[in-house]
């Protein structure tokens, strides 16, 4: 049975639908990334599902349960990581995971928490003094800290730099492998890459696109190769000997048009070897996922 | 392990409460020292009949006490943890509304208590010989801060954190120069004082000065004020807090 399972929700602010028939499902052990930009509906969506915005229309179920109904008996069984704030100001990382522990039958011990969240140093530090990706690591180790079976996460790596990114995806990666249904938003494109099984692309409040990131480059990526040489090459010349049009990209970089197939990086070679020109690098294959993003929405991440 | 979230976050609240330096110079401070200062340096009128300035600035002092606790403090502390998101966040565990509630409860009666044993023991060390009712006196410091911890919720509940700041600080000032804490209404011009006796500021030092005192001055008036602010604020504050 899915950890949460959600059909035809519908979030509605006065006249208009932030939430349009959203379905989506997510496994025991499974990260399943809701991706969009800024505004395309998913803080409602998680939000919606934690039991904290009104249903318009629809069906939400986390571990079988209600989240509106039976909220008591839920949130002894989730972890929730909003998308800012949400810590008292003046107290340090201890006082809030020594608070949030006594909330739970059964917490993560405190020291234990502070060590997977690389916490340590900054412990006794007031919350308002501690820098961006500290705030984020409390955050998420108060999400932990009351062994939830369910984990919800609202941009958790935002503002975030590139080592605290990595300290949170790696403490949500192992969340997942421990059997713990994660369920994230981000417009991170690089993180739903790295981190989730399963994505779900939202945009205007719908899901335009879902599966799992290699399934998504593989139904909406585009075949592409590009490659950059020593030297200029006369693109016409080299488009008629090549039999496909070839765009240049400035500082000798040049890009094939859409759908250029996988046999043609031979021939690259041996045509550019006949010019005397070399070849400094090479790329071929389906788009990222930003590409892929990129396609569906016809906009910025 | 059994959880004890109610423990917990009364815990929490009352170490807070009692850390937030600013807010323990208005809830401690202030009262403090109006009682001292204006008990030894006789510049402000007396009701009345009294003689000693510390027989009117005990009972005056502690309502202030309990306005600055209830009103100002709570009223500051939830607004900031609203605008925070710190509410929205607490309710995503199993910390129910009601645990939270009394845990906010449990702190400001402590307080309460400290700041009334204080200044009374203050007070006796001045002089201050009380000859009433004491579980009047009682009632009406638990009817007080019902009415101003209502009030203070209803400023939380509704406006930004900064705009609660200004608005419990300056409400606070109002209600002490309105309030007959300091020096009497009788003091205020006539229409002034008519609307001030319709203030819990005032009823709330009326019938902690009379009933401290013994005085035969009847309370009915002021009772069925205080009774009225101490349903009426919390019920509002009920009905118009918005958790984030």
């Amino acid at each position: 049975m899915p950890s949460i399972e959600v059909n035809d929700l519908w979030v509605r602010y006065g006249e208009r639908d932030a939430v349009r028939g959203v379905s989506l499902a997510v496994e025991p052990g499974k990260i399943l990334c809701v991706l969009g930009r800024n505004g395309a509906g998913k803080t409602s969506t998680i939000e919606a599902i934690e039991g904290y915005r009104k249903i318009a229309k629809g069906t939400v179920r986390v571990l079988g349960m209600d989240p509106v109904r039976e909220h008591r008996e839920l949130v002894k069984k989730i972890g929730v990581m909003l998308q800012v704030g949400g810590i008292y100001p003046r107290m340090n990382p201890r006082q809030a995971l020594d608070l949030y522990a006594g909330f739970y039958d059964n917490p993560v011990p405190v020291d234990e928490v502070i060590t997977l969240a690389a916490l340590g140093s900054a412990q006794k530090t007031p919350y308002r003094f501690l820098s961006g990706g500290e705030k984020q690591r409390l955050a998420l180790a108060l999400a932990l800290i009351g062994r939830p079976s369910v984990l919800f996460l609202d941009e958790p790596t935002a503002g975030v730099d590139a080592a605290g990114k990595q300290q949170i995806r790696t403490a949500v990666a192992d969340m997942a492998r421990n059997g713990v249904a994660v369920l994230l938003t981000t417009h991170e494109l690089n993180e739903a890459e790295r981190l989730a099984d399963n994505v779900a692309v939202v945009d205007e409040g719908r899901i335009v696109a879902e599966g799992t990131p290699s399934e998504l480059r593989e139904r909406f990526g585009k075949q592409t190769v590009a490659f950059r040489t020593s030297a200029a090459i006369d693109v016409a010349s080299f488009s008629q000997r090549l039999g496909l049009s070839v765009t240049a990209m400035g500082d000798n970089r040049y890009k094939l048009g859409e759908e250029a197939p996988a046999s043609v990086v031979g021939s690259i070679t041996t045509l550019l070897a006949e010019d005397g020109v070399d070849l400094i690098e090479m790329n071929a294959g389906r788009g990222s996922l930003e590409d892929v993003f990129l396609e569906i929405t016809n906009g910025e991440a | 392990m059994a959880a004890h979230p109610y423990q917990a976050q009364a815990k929490a609240e009352i170490r807070l409460s009692m850390t937030q330096y600013e807010s323990l110079l208005v809830t401690f401070g202030i009262p403090l020292l109006f009682l001292v200062a204006f008990s030894l340096i006789k510049v402000l009128p007396l009701p009345h009949g009294v003689l000693k300035p510390v027989a009117f600035l005990v009972p005056g002092t502690i309502a202030l006490a309990v306005m600055a606790t209830g009103m100002v403090s709570l009223g500051i502390a939830t607004g900031v943890e609203r605008s925070y998101g710190v509410l929205k966040r607490l309710g995503t565990t199993p910390l129910s509304r009601g645990a939270l509630l009394g845990a906010k409860i449990t702190a400001v009666a402590i307080i309460e208590l400290v700041q009334v044993v204080l200044l009374a023991a203050v007070g006796f060390a001045l002089g201050w010989k009380p000859a009433g009712n004491a579980l009047e006196f009682v009632l009406a410091i638990i009817l007080s801060s019902a009415a101003f911890a209502g009030i203070g919720l209803i400023l939380a509940g509704r406006l930004k954190s900064e705009t609660v700041i200004g608005a419990a600080n300056g409400l606070f000032l109002l209600l002490l120069v309105l309030g007959g804490m300091i020096f009497p209404v009788t003091s205020l011009p006539g229409p002034i004082a008519d609307v001030a006796r319709l203030l819990p500021a005032y009823a709330s030092a009326h019938i902690l000065f009379v009933s401290s005192t013994g005085g035969g001055a009847s309370l009915a008036g002021s009772w069925i004020v205080l009774a009225v602010w101490a349903i009426v604020a919390p019920l509002l504050a009920t009905r118009l807090f918005r958790f984030e």
